[in-house]
C-alpha cells in the first residue's frame, strides 16, 4: 500500500520560541493518527503544518496526490493547495464556527464542497447534502435553517459532514469533541468511529482527552514541549508507557 | 541465534524479557519475564500456570503486543508464515489482530452506546462477512453463551459481570482466529457457562487453533490443556 502522507523532520519555529521540532511519520490510507500532549506541547502547531493552514520553517509534509504521487504539499502552487485542502481533505476546527460558513443555510454549508468538485446540478446538490445531514443524524428538516440555530453538537455533526461530502481521503480534526457534553461527546464519537472507518478515511486527530484516542486512534504520537517523546499503537501507548512523560499523562486519568 | 520452526507451529515465544520502570515512583524497576521461551503448534492448548503476580497476563499481553518487551520477539502465524509482532508496525500487528490472533480480555472494554449484537457481529464484517451471515453467526454464539436474546440490543454496560464475560467472550469466539488469547474466560461464569466455555475452547483447539489461557478454575485447566507453561516471578527464576 502506498504511504498517504509522508512527513519528514517538520520544525516550526517562532522565533526563538519552538513550536515543533523534527516529526517525522507515514501515514498510510485509512489510518487514523492520535496527537496527545497537555496544552501548549506543539499538537496543534503541528497539525496546522500538516494540514496547510501554516508553513514548517523547515522540513516536508507529502502527499499522495492523484495524479502526481507523493507531493511536498509547499511546492504547489496557492490555487492547488487550496484545491487539494477543499477537496481530498477535510479539516474539522475545535471550534464549529471555524469551519463552517454561518451566514448560510445547513445545506448550503454541506453543497458548497460539492460545488468546489464540480458540481453543478442544484437538485443533486440538495438530495447529497440531505443524504449527508441523515448520516450525521441532523433532521433534514432543518437543512434550510442557519448554523447558528443549531446546538453545539448539531454544529459539530454538520461540519463533519460538510468535511466528509467530498469524500476526501484524509481529515484532519481538532480536538473534536471538546467543549461538548460528554453525551453529546460519547454519539459523536461513536459517528466519528463508523464514518472513518466504514470510508476507509485516514485521519490525524489532535486532542488531550485519552479516552477520545483509545476509541478512535489506531496509533498515537505523544508530544512534549514541541518533541515527540513516545509514539506507537494506541493500546500499547496507553497499556504500557515508556517515557516519563506518558506514564504522568496516562496515570493523571481521574477513574469515573 | 534464528529459530527454524516446522509449519505447524502457530506461536512462538523467544527469550521474551519484561519488566517495568516507573518513573514517577523514583524510577523504580520492576522485572517481570525473564527469557521466556517456548512455541506451540496448531491444536495445542498451553495454559500458563503460576501463582498471583508472577507474570501470566504480562506474558499474554506480550503476545498481544499490548506491552512492549525490552528483549526478546514474539511471533504469530499470519498469511502462512510467522510474523515478528513485537517489531511490526501498528498498522501489521492490527492487522495480525484482525485476521489471526483474538484475545478475550478480563475485562470487557467496548464504546458505549452500541448494542451487544452488533458488538459481536463487528469482527465480522471488518473481515467482509456478510451481515446477514455475521447476524446469524453472532447470534447463534450469543444463545449458546446464554444471553436472551431480548438484551442482544442493549449495550453491555449495564450488564452483570458473567453477562459481560460471555459478550467479550462471544466477540472473540465468533471469528475462528487460528490463534487464541484467553485470559480467565470463565472467572465469573456459573457452572452451566463454564462448561459452555469449555466446550468452545475444546472445538477451537479441535479446529487447529493454538491456544494459550489463564485458567484458575481447576476443572477448566484439567479440561481444556494439552500442556502447562509455568511463568515464575523473574527474580526467583533468576536465583
Amino acid at each position: 500500500m502506498n504511504k498517504l502522507l509522508q512527513v519528514h523532520d517538520l520544525t516550526k519555529t517562532y522565533g526563538a520560541r519552538t513550536g515543533c521540532a523534527n516529526v517525522s511519520f507515514d501515514l498510510y490510507p485509512g489510518e487514523v493518527l492520535g496527537i496527545v500532549g497537555e496544552s501548549g506541547s506543539g499538537k496543534t502547531t503541528l497539525l496546522r503544518c500538516l494540514s496547510a493552514q501554516l508553513e514548517p520553517s523547515a522540513g516536508t509534509v507529502a502527499y499522495d496526490m492523484r495524479v502526481k504521487g507523493l507531493t511536498d504539499i509547499w511546492s504547489l502552487s496557492e490555487p492547488e493547495r487550496r484545491m487539494l485542502t477543499r477537496t481530498d481533505w477535510g479539516i474539522v476546527h475545535q471550534n464549529a464556527r471555524d469551519g463552517l460558513r454561518m451566514e448560510v443555510s445547513a445545506g448550503a454549508n454541506v453543497g458548497e464542497r460539492l460545488m468546489a468538485v464540480g458540481a453543478r446540478h442544484y437538485g443533486n446538490i440538495r438530495t447529497e447534502a440531505e443524504d449527508w445531514l441523515t448520516k450525521v443524524e441532523i433532521d433534514t428538516g432543518r437543512i434550510d435553517d442557519l448554523p447558528a440555530s443549531f446546538s453545539g453538537g448539531m454544529q459539530q455533526r454538520l461540519q463533519i459532514a460538510r468535511n466528509l461530502v467530498t469524500q476526501p481521503r484524509l481529515v484532519f480534526m481538532d480536538e473534536p469533541t471538546s467543549g461538548l457534553d460528554v453525551s453529546v461527546q460519547a454519539r459523536l464519537l461513536d459517528l466519528i468511529r463508523t464514518l472513518v472507518s466504514r470510508l476507509g478515511i485516514a485521519c490525524v486527530i489532535v486532542t488531550h482527552d485519552l479516552g477520545v484516542v483509545r476509541l478512535l486512534a489506531h496509533r498515537l504520537m505523544v508530544m512534549r514541549r514541541g518533541q515527540v517523546v513516545e509514539q506507537g499503537l494506541t493500546d500499547q501507548v496507553l497499556d504500557d508507557p515508556q517515557h516519563a512523560y506518558t506514564q504522568l499523562l496516562v496515570s493523571s486519568i481521574l477513574p469515573v | 541465534m534464528t529459530m527454524t520452526y516446522d509449519d505447524t507451529v502457530m506461536i512462538a515465544v523467544e527469550a521474551l524479557t519484561k519488566s517495568f520502570t516507573l518513573h514517577l515512583q523514583g524510577a523504580t524497576h520492576i522485572p517481570v519475564l525473564g527469557r521466556m521461551d517456548f512455541a506451540l503448534s496448531a491444536g495445542e492448548c498451553a495454559v500458563l500456570d503460576g501463582p498471583s503476580g508472577a507474570g501470566k497476563s504480562t506474558l499474554m499481553r506480550c503476545i498481544y503486543a499490548n506491552y512492549l518487551p525490552q528483549q526478546g520477539r514474539v511471533l504469530i502465524r499470519h498469511d502462512g508464515a510467522l510474523a515478528d509482532i513485537t517489531h511490526a508496525e501498528p498498522r501489521t500487528i492490527l492487522d495480525i489482530r484482525r485476521r489471526s490472533l483474538g484475545y478475550v480480555s478480563q475485562f470487557l472494554r467496548v464504546i458505549p452506546r452500541i448494542p451487544t449484537l452488533q458488538l459481536v457481529m463487528e469482527p465480522l464484517l471488518t473481515l467482509g462477512v456478510a451481515e446477514e451471515e455475521a447476524r446469524t453467526r453472532a447470534a447463534t454464539l450469543l444463545a449458546r453463551l446464554r444471553i436472551p436474546e431480548r438484551m442482544w440490543h442493549l449495550p453491555p454496560g449495564t450488564f452483570s459481570g458473567g453477562e459481560q464475560q460471555r459478550v467479550n467472550i462471544a466477540r472473540v469466539l465468533v471469528v475462528d482466529y487460528p490463534v487464541l488469547l484467553l485470559d480467565e474466560p470463565t472467572a465469573s461464569l456459573d457452572a452451566d457457562n463454564r462448561q459452555t466455555v469449555v466446550e468452545l475452547v475444546t472445538e477451537a483447539c479441535a479446529r487447529g487453533a493454538a491456544i494459550v489461557g489463564i485458567f484458575h478454575d481447576a476443572l477448566v485447566r484439567d479440561a481444556v490443556a494439552t500442556r502447562v507453561i509455568s511463568v515464575t516471578p523473574h527474580d526467583r527464576a533468576a536465583a
